[in-house]
């Protein structure tokens, strides 16, 4: 994005048009992925609910989770931890698994080691 | 018609700040400015004001709530003094970033510690580089007079910055003296109303204030600040000289006092210039050439108009309420400004500093008679026998 000047930016920081933080690429950030295992997913909209830049993706028309916009998702891993079908497979397992359990549902994965 | 009253300089801030009727006062009361809002809060109570006033539980939140109402697009005033300042610090700087033109009536006086209500200069020196106008006032005319102006120049599109409208902790906020009060529509017609370009309510144009600003963009953000400081000295005589006309002032940058032909002067602000006044008149009695340089504008800092007002003079003697600690040669931050101006614009002649009426101590006339004793002693010599006298403290 090309820089502006001091002359042809609003003053005082202010930001004039609504809703341009889309504009601001924040998937840059990223050290870890979420990455969601499509057969697992109840598309219960929890993570929807709770991450905190509405980096989840909708299919609005056939209510489902579609995925994660990754131009804006930081990676907090706040969708993984919210994830009740996470919950479950922890449960079930009956031990603390690691962030990138294959048998999750939203896996968090280190951004160097996702198999593009 | 303007009528005459005998007022405490408080009293006279309050009434103009019911003149100018602000949408919205949050101010928590401190020693000494406390009888402004005291008297403030009266007029909110008898419904003379359309004034939202808040109480607030600290200075901090009298500021931010300051910041944002003035967002919102109100026009906002507040007051306060010494540590309550100090406890605003961080969110005097933001409303300045911010751009919001609040006005504050400054009553200035010591920082704690140890303990001490008096007056002294080091509250609004600990916000010289805040990104607010500053302005003194020698007596609650000028604190009265100061405040309608101060709500112009700060709403200046040139400007949008916040003014600070300083004067002298219990000396003239709670002396009394005759103080003129304007006529309500003329106040009115004068101050006009605040038309805010961007304001948080107008609910059409959605927009955020205050967000996070990095690498990026803050330098430029801070960049826009000085040119608005730039624009503001031309503002601050635009407005004067309408001001002047209107109630038959004379207000500028300073006032200069029996300086055109004088030798010698003294550098003296707030209620101390009203003193040497008194002693500029008696030694010119005497037939010395002295004179005295009133500081109005503290910020903006004019320094190429102070340096031309004293380039004819022997000798400068500077008056500092306060000390900038561990500054060079531990002057007082006034001292320090007016030697860079005149050595920048070429203004050799020889400077010192005198700190004086530290928390509250008195400054008699005859201890500014000294001062300019060493003066016009300086002028002869052509140096300064000492950079900087702790005038009056006990050794």
């Amino acid at each position: 994005m090309e820089q502006k000047g001091w002359r042809d930016i609003p003053i005082g920081g202010m930001i004039l048009e609504a809703g341009n933080a889309v504009e601001y690429l924040t998937g840059g950030w990223r050290a870890f992925r979420p990455i969601r295992g499509e057969a697992e997913c109840i598309h219960c909209m929890q993570c929807w609910l709770f991450c905190p830049d509405s980096s989840i993706l909708i299919d609005a028309e056939n209510e489902e989770m579609a995925g994660f916009d990754l131009d804006h998702c930081k990676g907090c891993g706040i969708c993984a931890t919210i994830c009740p079908v996470n919950a479950k497979v922890i449960k079930k397992a009956g031990e603390e698994l690691e962030r990138d359990d294959p048998r999750l549902c939203i896996r968090i994965v280190e951004e160097g080691k996702v198999e593009e | 018609m303007s009528k005459f009253e005998a007022l405490q300089g408080n009293e006279a801030v309050a009434t103009a700040m019911r003149q100018i009727n602000p949408d919205v006062v949050a101010a928590y009361p401190i020693t000494p400015q406390t009888s402004t809002v005291q008297k403030f809060a009266d007029y909110v109570s008898d419904g003379l004001v359309d004034t939202d006033f808040v109480t607030v539980e600290s200075e901090h939140s009298a500021m931010s709530a300051c910041v944002g109402a003035s967002a919102a697009g109100a026009r906002v005033m507040t007051a306060t003094s010494a540590n309550g300042l100090a406890l605003m610090w961080e969110i005097v700087y933001i409303a300045a970033s911010n751009r919001c033109p609040i006005v504050m009536s400054l009553v200035n006086r010591a920082l704690s510690a140890p303990i001490n209500i008096h007056c002294d200069h080091s509250d609004v020196m600990g916000i010289r580089d805040s990104g607010w106008i500053i302005l003194f006032s020698e007596n609650g005319q000028e604190a009265y007079d100061n405040l309608f102006q101060a709500v112009r120049i700060g709403e200046h599109p040139d400007v949008l910055l916040p003014v600070a409208v300083c004067q002298d902790g219990f000396i003239t906020s709670h002396g009394m003296e005759r103080v003129e009060i304007f006529d309500d529509a003329d106040v009115k017609a004068f101050v006009g109303e605040y038309c805010p370009q961007w304001p948080l309510l107008d609910l059409e144009n959605p927009k955020t204030m205050g967000p996070l600003d990095f690498y990026d963009y803050y330098y430029e953000h801070k960049r826009q600040q000085v040119e608005a400081m730039e624009n503001t000295q031309a503002v601050i005589l635009e407005v004067a000289e309408e001001f002047n006309r209107k109630f038959d002032r004379n207000y500028g940058l300073f006032e200069p006092y029996r300086l055109e032909d004088a030798e010698v002067a003294v550098i003296a602000a707030n209620s101390t210039a009203g003193t040497a006044k008194v002693v500029v008149d008696r030694l010119r009695d005497e037939g010395l050439k002295v004179g005295l340089l009133k500081p109005r504008v503290f910020r903006p800092f004019p320094a190429k108009e102070l340096a031309d007002a004293l380039s004819h003079l022997k000798a400068v003697a500077v008056m500092d309420r306060s000390v900038s600690f561990g500054a060079m040669n531990n002057a007082g931050p006034l001292f320090l400004e007016m030697v860079a101006a005149l050595t920048l614009h070429g203004v050799q002649v020889p400077v010192a500093d005198y700190v004086y009426g530290l928390g509250g101590r008195d400054i008699l006339p005859r201890e500014i008679e000294q001062v300019y004793r060493d003066a016009l002693k300086m002028a002869e010599t052509g140096q300064a026998e000492r950079l900087v006298t702790y005038l009056s403290v006990r050794e």
